[in-house]
Formats: C-alpha cells, sequence, structure tokens
C-alpha cells in the first residue's frame, strides 16, 4: 500500500513544523519518492541524526510502508 | 531480536574495513538504492566486502536493529555505521567519504 506525497509532507511537517518539505513523485507510481527537507531542527546533528529526525518522523513507515524515499536534508541558509 | 544475529553483525562489521549491507551482489544489485552505493565505492576505488540481506533474513531485520536505521543498505568503515546511500551520495560529493577513508587509514583511489 504506497503513501501519498501529501500523507509523507503533513507526518514530517507534524513532527518538524519549521520545515519545508519538497517531494518529488519519482517514477509517478506513488511509491517512488525523493523528499528534500530543509529544516532548523538540524543543526549542530549529523547527517544520520538529521535523517533520523525524519525517518522518526514518519513513524516506523521507512522501510516498511514507504520503501523507496531518497531523502535529502539540509539546514536553512 | 536473537543475541546470535546480532553477535554476527557484530563479527561481520568488525571482519572488513569497508562493508556493505546490501540487496543483492555488486554485479546483480537488487535494488536501485543499493545500485547507488556500490557505484559510489566503486567509484572510491576502495576494497570492500558485501553482505547480500536477501540471503538472510535474519540478517536482514537484524542489521536494522543493530544500527537503529530502518533501510538497506548500511555502509560500515571500521565497524562504524556510515550511513544509508543518500548519505554516501552526499558524503561523497562532499569529498567526506574520501577524509573519512583517509581518517580511518583505510587505502583508495
Amino acid at each position: 500500500m504506497p503513501m501519498a506525497a501529501s500523507e509523507i509532507e503533513a507526518m514530517i511537517k507534524a513532527a518538524l513544523p519549521d520545515a519545508q518539505v519538497e517531494i518529488t513523485d519519482l517514477a509517478g507510481d506513488g511509491d517512488h519518492y525523493s523528499a528534500r527537507v530543509v529544516s532548523e531542527s538540524f543543526r549542530g546533528l549529523t547527517r544520520i541524526n538529521q535523517q533520523r529526525l525524519v525517518y522518526d518522523a514518519l513513524g516506523g513507515r521507512m522501510g516498511g510502508v514507504l520503501h523507496a524515499l531518497q531523502l535529502s536534508t539540509a539546514i536553512p541558509d | 531480536m536473537s543475541d546470535d544475529v546480532q553477535a554476527r553483525i557484530a563479527t561481520a562489521v568488525n571482519s572488513a574495513d569497508v562493508l556493505l549491507f546490501m540487496k543483492g551482489t555488486p554485479l546483480f544489485p537488487q535494488c536501485g538504492f543499493s545500485s547507488r552505493a556500490i557505484a559510489i565505492l566503486e567509484h572510491l576505488g576502495v576494497e570492500y566486502a558485501t553482505i547480500d540481506v536477501l540471503q538472510d533474513p535474519g540478517i536482514r531485520q537484524g542489521i536494522k536493529e543493530f544500527s537503529d536505521w530502518p533501510t538497506i543498505p548500511q555502509l560500515y568503515v571500521k565497524g562504524e555505521f556510515v550511513g544509508g546511500s543518500d548519505i554516501m551520495m552526499e558524503m561523497y560529493e562532499a569529498g567526506e567519504l574520501a577524509e573519512l577513508l583517509d581518517d580511518k587509514g583505510v587505502p583508495h583511489a
């Protein structure tokens, strides 16, 4: 059961309210996404821990329902 | 999670300087993310070992608990978890992956 892009975005924003989230449906099949998340919450964190924040926001769906999410994280300029 | 699987993973990550848990093999990756991870390691010109999690359901689940990371591939250098394919790509592009190998004394091209 794939997830809608809007659902992914809503879950990330619920956990990281300041986040700018850009989601691209890579294959047009509602199953392969790339997401770019920019948030102040990432400041001072390693890349691993930045991604963990996003994975936590997705509440265990990553690696399960959500198989293919290419993720990049950044801190606002 | 059985302690046995965790012990096997701990042994594995310390058995090679560079180890990639992946789906499939370097010649026949079974997932785009694993394929990308292999391409990065090849570009770095580093010697690496791989473990195909599709051959072992215990490892496939256990590695996610070992690293507290939900996805595969997973890269380990000198026993330390580095990240998945997105982090590998970001680090590679920033030159940080080569730096990490240098810091850890792992030869590469």
